[in-house]
């Protein structure tokens, strides 16, 4: 029991571990100045990607609920931190990033969070495919409301010059790698735990998860507002890597780059795959740079094989054959026959 | 009053073809129990063909309308056998996800083909005078889009009615097991469901391509989702339902653009979709859908 | 004609006569019915799936529930567990009535169950299934798993302790890192059961329990349903359409047709009860009586 419990520990260790060996290689670079400008421009995007990715796994893979408005609830925590992070910087000057960064994180998290929530309330009464469209339409809305909105620059975008750090990249570095691996901490405890069980047992059957007393109304509301917090943080990291946030940004294509990377990482509750695959997707493309106008044409083809390899009941078969666990399974059953061999030896 | 007359004109002509579209996606809906996601891009493929065949190949405009019309049926089957039909009996999840990224495949295809750019849409030559009713001159591409769609609507609830092959249809969204011990081929009949909603599709291109002259590759998206905004919003399922929902939903959007754009700015998005949000939440059966009792 | 006393008259006017604690076992007698519910309907459209449902249960009772097939028995426990809210009637669990409660507060209250199609949290392993149970009486707020205070490692271990203990008393402990949908079918209807218990109820509802079984695997869960109701000290309500089960087990046994109530009793008063034998072959010549 206790070889199993540190095994499932395991898996957010190696997850942490990757998280923590990828920020110092980054440091590592950045600092010595080893970096291509290639790559300077990528780090932050890569760390806020792996934390949309993250936090979007948790909503789709953990709580089985599709979002195609995750950039939504992004673009609120980018538009409310950044202008809060800019209004401070305008009135006091000297403030440091150190200071004003962590402000704008916060109230742009639990904007987006209580976007979240709000979104997340009436969504209890919609489920599946339904679902995922209320969120669809919810990243739409606050697109077109931002574009209407003079406080935030309307469609030219919010002016977020003044609070972007010189240096960027190795400015904000720690800082991001800071609010990464807490945030994965953090999703990751959830996870494990007794209210991650209850939150996977409303995905793998709602019905089941109420006659054994889960509020499932409760779960899903939180994990909407958790889910959201995150993005929203995420939001806030995007804008101070720019000098503006536009509107037009945070469309249905970001909620779906962010979603491929989900699928592509594997939904569910180990969550290395979207890191790696968050990496992966925000390097790939600018690696290979020519391949740019066959990038979102990959993106499609991936998710439809993906979805067509792991669900299709046809492929069954092979996907068992594939599997770990079927690996292992067959590895103990040669052990055990041994075993049994033996054992019959001795009598 | 004119304003009034001439936007409610406009609504139902953009109702019309929001109306087709929202066909599509409830009879797929109610046969194979799924949002193919990808059916607004159909749309988007319709105007490329007639673009392609009318402009590029000059063919004549009836020729190129037609093509647009058979190669998107064919597109629907193909769509629904590579991606759909593995997929059937997985989550639901599972199968919108692969119907978005059919989306857009289909999107990334044609940006790729014709570029990014806009292309002009061809004239197909089919040319309706305009009306003059005195108080108010109706525009021919208006007339034509209403009295084709109408013409659309009887022919398909007659075929849905009245042909062996609409009754089939019927029988697999009413229970697709059940249907098939009757001897009903049910992988047929989905085809066709696919077939007919992607020629619908076609048709509302050519309204959609009249209407707006111009067609890029993300051209289908947005209609493609007021048109399942307007199915919801009829009952998803429901064929009358998808027809009543276009409508509102077009007449919802030009009174928005007519009235409120000049005070409040450019929100009709927000008033359509925030209806969308209402709607499901309210009445997710849509006004003529019906109550289905989840079995415990 | 002597159980006519038993059986209800078919205008449903004068019920149940003697009173309905002809179910209740001796043992039980002169306690408070775990479970008591009276004139029970609910109303599908037009049509009366359940009518006039009353029905009391001891507290450590094994009652049955039967009936020919379309007869209303799920519906039963559907209301049971308020998934479904009753058209008229009242339930009241220990005494307190669950009328307005969530299927989940009904469930905290002390009424668990197993479904007709089993609904296991397939991709979750046979451990985790049980203690998603667990977590009515396990507790550790969302602040606590967040940042794993003490609670939470507490809450953790006793709830995997409590699990393994009662996978143990059901010899599933070797499966408990198995993903809950590659268990065997029986396997699945068993963890279904301990996954019920966990949520330590007062009355566990089972629902076609022994459907699929073969008839040693039948014996088996005779005896550990018998098993369950002494070691847990329970009332046991339970669907069945097989009649060694439910004649061999049930101390009390209601019969439901087209949702009604049309009899009640001991196994042997059902057993040769007409309006039973009736509704499940079918009417008799009145010539031949």
């Amino acid at each position: 029991m206790k070889n199993m419990l540190s095994k499932i520990n395991r898996k957010d260790a190696l997850t942490l571990g990757v998280l923590v060996a990828m920020f110092l290689v980054f440091f590592v670079v950045l600092s010595t100045g080893m970096a291509s400008n290639q790559l300077k421009n990528m780090i932050i995007p890569m760390s806020y990607y792996i934390l949309l990715a993250i936090s979007l796994n948790l909503m789709v893979g953990v709580l089985g609920e599709l979002s195609l408005g995750h950039a939504g609830f992004m673009s609120v925590g980018a538009y409310v931190g950044c202008y809060v992070a800019v209004t401070l910087v305008e009135k006091y000057p000297s403030m440091p990033l150190a200071a004003y960064l962590p402000i704008a994180m916060v109230i742009g998290g639990l904007a987006a969070a209580a976007f979240g929530v709000i979104i997340g309330i009436p969504a209890l009464r919609v489920k599946g495919d339904y679902l995922a469209i209320v969120t669809l339409a919810f990243g739409e809305i606050v697109r077109t409301l931002v574009q209407n909105m003079s406080v935030f620059g309307g469609a030219l975008g919010l002016d977020t010059g003044d609070i972007r750090p010189k240096n960027t990249a190795l400015t904000l570095l720690p800082f991001t790698a800071a609010v990464v691996i807490l945030s994965a901490i953090l999703i990751m405890n959830l996870v494990r735990s007794k209210h991650g069980r209850s939150i996977m047992a409303i995905r793998d059957n709602r019905i089941a998860a109420e006659a054994c007393g889960i509020n499932v109304n409760f779960y899903k509301v939180a994990v909407f507002g958790i889910s959201a917090f995150f993005a929203g943080v995420a939001g806030v990291l995007y804008g101070h890597n720019f000098t503006i946030i536009k509107p037009e940004t945070f469309g249905f294509n970001m909620s779906i780059e962010i979603l491929v990377m989900v699928v592509l990482g594997g939904m569910g509750s180990n969550m290395l795959g979207s890191v790696v695959a968050a990496v992966v997707l925000t390097v790939l493309p600018e690696i290979l740079r020519d391949f740019q106008d066959y990038r979102m044409l990959i993106y499609s083809v991936m998710l439809v094989l993906i979805m067509l390899f792991t669900s299709a009941p046809a492929f069954a078969g092979i996907r068992e054959r594939l599997s770990l666990g079927f690996i292992k399974e067959k590895l103990t059953a040669k052990k055990k026959a041994k075993k049994k061999s033996k054992e019959g030896d001795g009598a | 009053m004119t304003l009034l007359i001439e936007t409610l004109i406009q609504g139902i002509s953009l109702g019309s073809i929001y109306a087709l579209i929202a066909l599509g996606y409830t009879m797929v809906y109610g046969i194979a129990k799924m949002l193919n996601f990808a059916h607004g891009d159909v749309i988007m493929v319709g105007a490329y063909t007639i673009y392609t065949t009318i402009s590029l190949a000059h063919f004549p405009g009836w020729l190129g309308v037609l093509t647009s019309v058979v190669f998107c049926s064919v597109l629907g089957i193909v769509i629904e056998f590579l991606a759909y039909k593995p997929l059937r009996g997985a989550p639901s999840l599972n199968v919108l996800i692969t119907a978005i990224g059919i989306s857009y495949l289909l999107q990334n295809l044609a940006l790729l083909i014709f570029g990014g750019q806009q292309e002009d849409v061809p004239n197909t030559g089919i040319n309706v005078p305009s009306l003059d009713l005195g108080f108010v001159v109706v525009e021919g591409k208006v007339i034509f889009t209403i009295v084709l769609t109408v013409v659309l609507m009887i022919a398909l609830t007659l075929f849905i009615n009245k042909t062996k092959m609409g009754k089939a249809m019927r029988a697999v969204s009413e229970d697709k097991d059940a249907a098939r011990l009757m001897g009903i081929n049910v992988n047929r009949t989905i085809s066709l469901t696919f077939a007919i909603g992607s020629a619908l599709a076609a048709f509302a291109s050519l309204c959609y391509g009249m209407n707006y002259t111009y067609i890029k590759p993300t051209t289908g998206s947005m209609p493609g989702i007021k048109a399942f905004t307007a199915a919801v919003f009829g009952g998803i399922g429901s064929i009358p339902g998808a027809m009543l929902g276009g409508f509102g939903i077009g007449i919802l959007e030009k009174l928005s653009q007519a009235y409120i754009t000049p005070i409040f700015g450019e929100i009709t998005d927000v008033i359509v979709f925030g209806v969308l949000i209402i709607m499901l939440v309210v009445r997710p059966t849509g006004l003529l859908g019906k109550k289905i009792r989840e079995k415990v | 004609m002597s159980n006519r006393n038993t059986i209800i008259s078919a205008n449903g006017t004068e019920m149940f006569s003697p009173p309905s604690n002809v179910l209740i076992p001796t043992r039980d007698e002169g306690k408070q019915p775990v479970l008591d519910v009276r004139g029970l309907g609910i109303d599908f459209g037009g049509l009366r799936a359940v009518d006039e449902f009353t029905i009391t249960v001891g507290p450590t009772e094994i009652a049955g529930l039967i009936g020919p097939n379309g007869a209303g028995k799920t519906t039963v426990f559907n209301l049971l567990t308020n998934v479904y809210k009753p058209t008229r009637g009242a339930i009241l669990l220990d005494g307190h009535p669950t009328a307005g409660k969530t299927v989940a507060q009904v469930n905290r209250m002390g009424i668990a169950r197993t479904f007709q199609n089993i609904r296991l949290f397939d991709q979750m392993t046979v451990l985790d299934n049980v203690r998603v149970g667990m977590g009515n009486n396990i507790h550790c707020n969302f602040a606590e798993s967040f940042l794993r205070l003490p609670r939470h490692f507490k809450a953790e271990k006793r709830s995997t302790e409590r699990a393994l203990e009662l996978l143990s008393i059901f010899n599933m402990e070797s499966e408990a890192y198995t993903l809950a949908g590659n268990l065997p079918y029986g396997a699945q209807r068993r963890l279904e059961i301990i996954r019920a218990l966990a949520t330590e109820p007062k009355v566990l509802l089972l629902d076609e329990p022994a459907a699929g079984m073969n008839p040693s695997e039948t014996v088996a869960l005779m005896e550990s349903i018998r098993s369950i109701r002494d070691t847990f000290g329970i009332a046991i309500m339970l669907i069945e359409h097989d009649m060694n089960l439910v004649m061999g087990v049930c101390e009390g046994i209601a019969v439901l047709n087209f949702g009604k109530l049309i009899a009640k009793g001991t196994p042997d008063q059902i057993k040769n009860n007409e309006a039973v034998i009736e509704a499940y072959l079918g009417r008799q010549e009145k010539k031949e009586a």
